[in-house]
């Protein structure tokens, strides 16, 4: 197993391998913090959050980059829900930036950008139905993500795309809890972008106190 | 002395002798306007702080027009038929490989399918990126927030338009802001471009699907003029063809043309 970069400060509670392709949902109490770590690199997290007591509020990237006027989630930024209240807070990330206006990939939209010959791949949102599915939510429940670790530039005439990752094994990124939430991972199946360098890999997952 | 309403009869002859009334912001039944080449479906002024939705047919075009410079016409849409298909914004300038929308530019379903086509804009200043305003923002900005006050915020009002059609909170989406733009810098800060603008600035959109539209009209979520600055949107709707297979916005691009493609083909029945 790969070992954290810098221990995470407080008493684990939980540690678990998210493996290549795979969801993951957890409830993550306010004040704990979850540390992902992109054990091989350039791994894109997908990423959603649910308050834990109920789901209607859930993380809003449109909120989020109205509240902090910008589109890169950064050290320090919150994350906030549609109802403006900070969700979770990165409270550190050894990458300098992170995505939140790329959304997840599914098997719909990876025939418009692919063709259809990849519509029985396995994809983010097929993920999250998966996890969700089994906690009483559907597609309806699917409205924004966070990409950690994904890197998605804009350029000056609008021009955007998910490029090469800026990730490298063991990188992390801290998140603390404001409130109790249900976080909901698709480690991304994606093979046909540079999301994840073409190979999806594992992540680890820290809970502390 | 006797009131005017004091007896059924009398309130009645008060009530009804409002009929007739026209005001800017209302909508004008049966649909008048002399101006659109086709049969007129749908004319409306929404005001300043108003919302309206509707449901339109495939092949409907739908005009925007920003009569006095300040309008934000915040918009969601809807699958008709299946309210859980919706519009994606991620999608939507994912697939395009663009997030800023103008003519030609297609507006993407979660079930990768075209829903709408902007076919005309002379605007060219729309934000995907910050969304609706919500109470907390314009109680900042305006002391409140609250749908029965003077300054209602855009999110709310979705609740009540999705609300009318057995929606709920889950339903509002991530949104479109017409005619208000925000740009995006090197550093990913969000440049906004709020105006106001020339008055008469329109985009036609086309119907892909058979959809529900709902637009909010309240100021842009980083406008930070203290006066509620917001000015009414004009909505025209008129009958339209299904988008023909040599169209050129539907062959436009290879990722468009997929998503004309899965459209066709959910209406294949």
């Amino acid at each position: 197993m790969n070992t954290l970069s810098e221990s995470p400060r407080g008493t684990i509670v939980h540690d678990e391998i998210v493996p290549a392709l795979a969801p993951w949902m957890h409830v993550v109490k306010a004040g704990q913090t979850l540390r992902i770590i992109d054990l091989e690199g350039n791994q894109a997290v997908d990423f959603l959050i649910y308050a834990a007591d109920d789901d209607s509020e859930r993380y809003s990237a449109q909120d989020t980059i109205a509240a902090q006027r910008n589109v890169y989630l950064r050290d320090g930024a919150a994350l906030l829900s549609n109802e403006g209240r900070p969700m979770m807070t990165i409270t550190g990330t050894s990458v300098a930036y992170h995505d939140t206006i790329g959304g997840a990939c599914s098997c719909e939209s990876n025939t418009l950008r692919y063709g259809h010959h990849t519509k029985a791949q396995h994809a983010c949102v097929e993920n999250f139905l998966d996890a969700n599915v089994r906690a009483g939510r559907n597609k309806r429940d699917m409205v924004s993500n966070i990409n950690f670790f994904m890197n998605v530039p804009v350029e000056a005439d609008g021009t955007l795309g998910i490029v090469d990752g800026i990730s490298a094994p063991g990188l992390t990124v801290d998140l603390r809890a404001e409130m109790d939430v249900t976080v909901v991972v698709s480690n991304c199946p994606q093979i046909n972008n540079p999301c994840n360098g073409f190979n999806p890999t594992p992540v680890r997952m820290v809970v502390t106190n | 002395m006797t009131s005017s309403t004091a007896n059924p009869n009398d309130a009645r002859a008060h009530a009804r002798a409002m009929a007739g009334t026209i005001v800017e912001a209302m909508p004008m039944l049966p649909p008048q306007a002399d101006d659109v080449p086709g049969e007129v479906l749908w004319e409306e002024t929404v005001a300043a702080g108003g919302y309206t939705s509707r449901r339109i047919a495939r092949g409907t075009r739908l005009r925007l027009v920003d009569l006095y410079g300040d309008a934000c016409a915040s918009m969601l849409l809807f699958n008709a038929e299946s309210p859980v298909e919706r519009l994606n914004v991620a999608d939507t300038i994912k697939v395009q490989w663009n997030g800023y929308l103008g003519a030609g530019k297609l507006l993407l379903t979660d079930m990768g399918r075209v829903i709408m086509s902007i076919v005309e804009d002379d605007a060219g200043t729309h934000d995907v990126f910050c969304g609706a305003s919500n109470e907390a923002s314009n109680a900042r900005i305006y002391g409140t927030g609250k749908n029965y006050s003077p300054y209602p915020n855009a999110r709310d009002r979705f609740m009540l338009a999705v609300a009318k059609y057995g929606l709920g909170r889950k339903d509002v989406h991530p949104c479109i802001n017409w005619f208000k733009g925000v740009r995006v810098a090197d550093d990913g800060a969000t440049l906004p471009e709020l105006g106001p603008f020339a008055p008469g600035r329109s985009l036609v959109l086309r119907a892909e699907m058979d959809l529900i539209a709902v637009f909010a009209n309240c100021p842009h979520v980083l406008d930070t003029r203290p006066e509620f600055a917001v000015t009414p949107l004009r909505v025209t709707a008129w009958r339209g063809a299904v988008t023909e297979a040599d169209d050129p916005i539907r062959q436009a691009s290879p990722e468009g043309l997929r998503a004309f493609l899965n459209t066709e083909d959910y209406y294949r029945r």
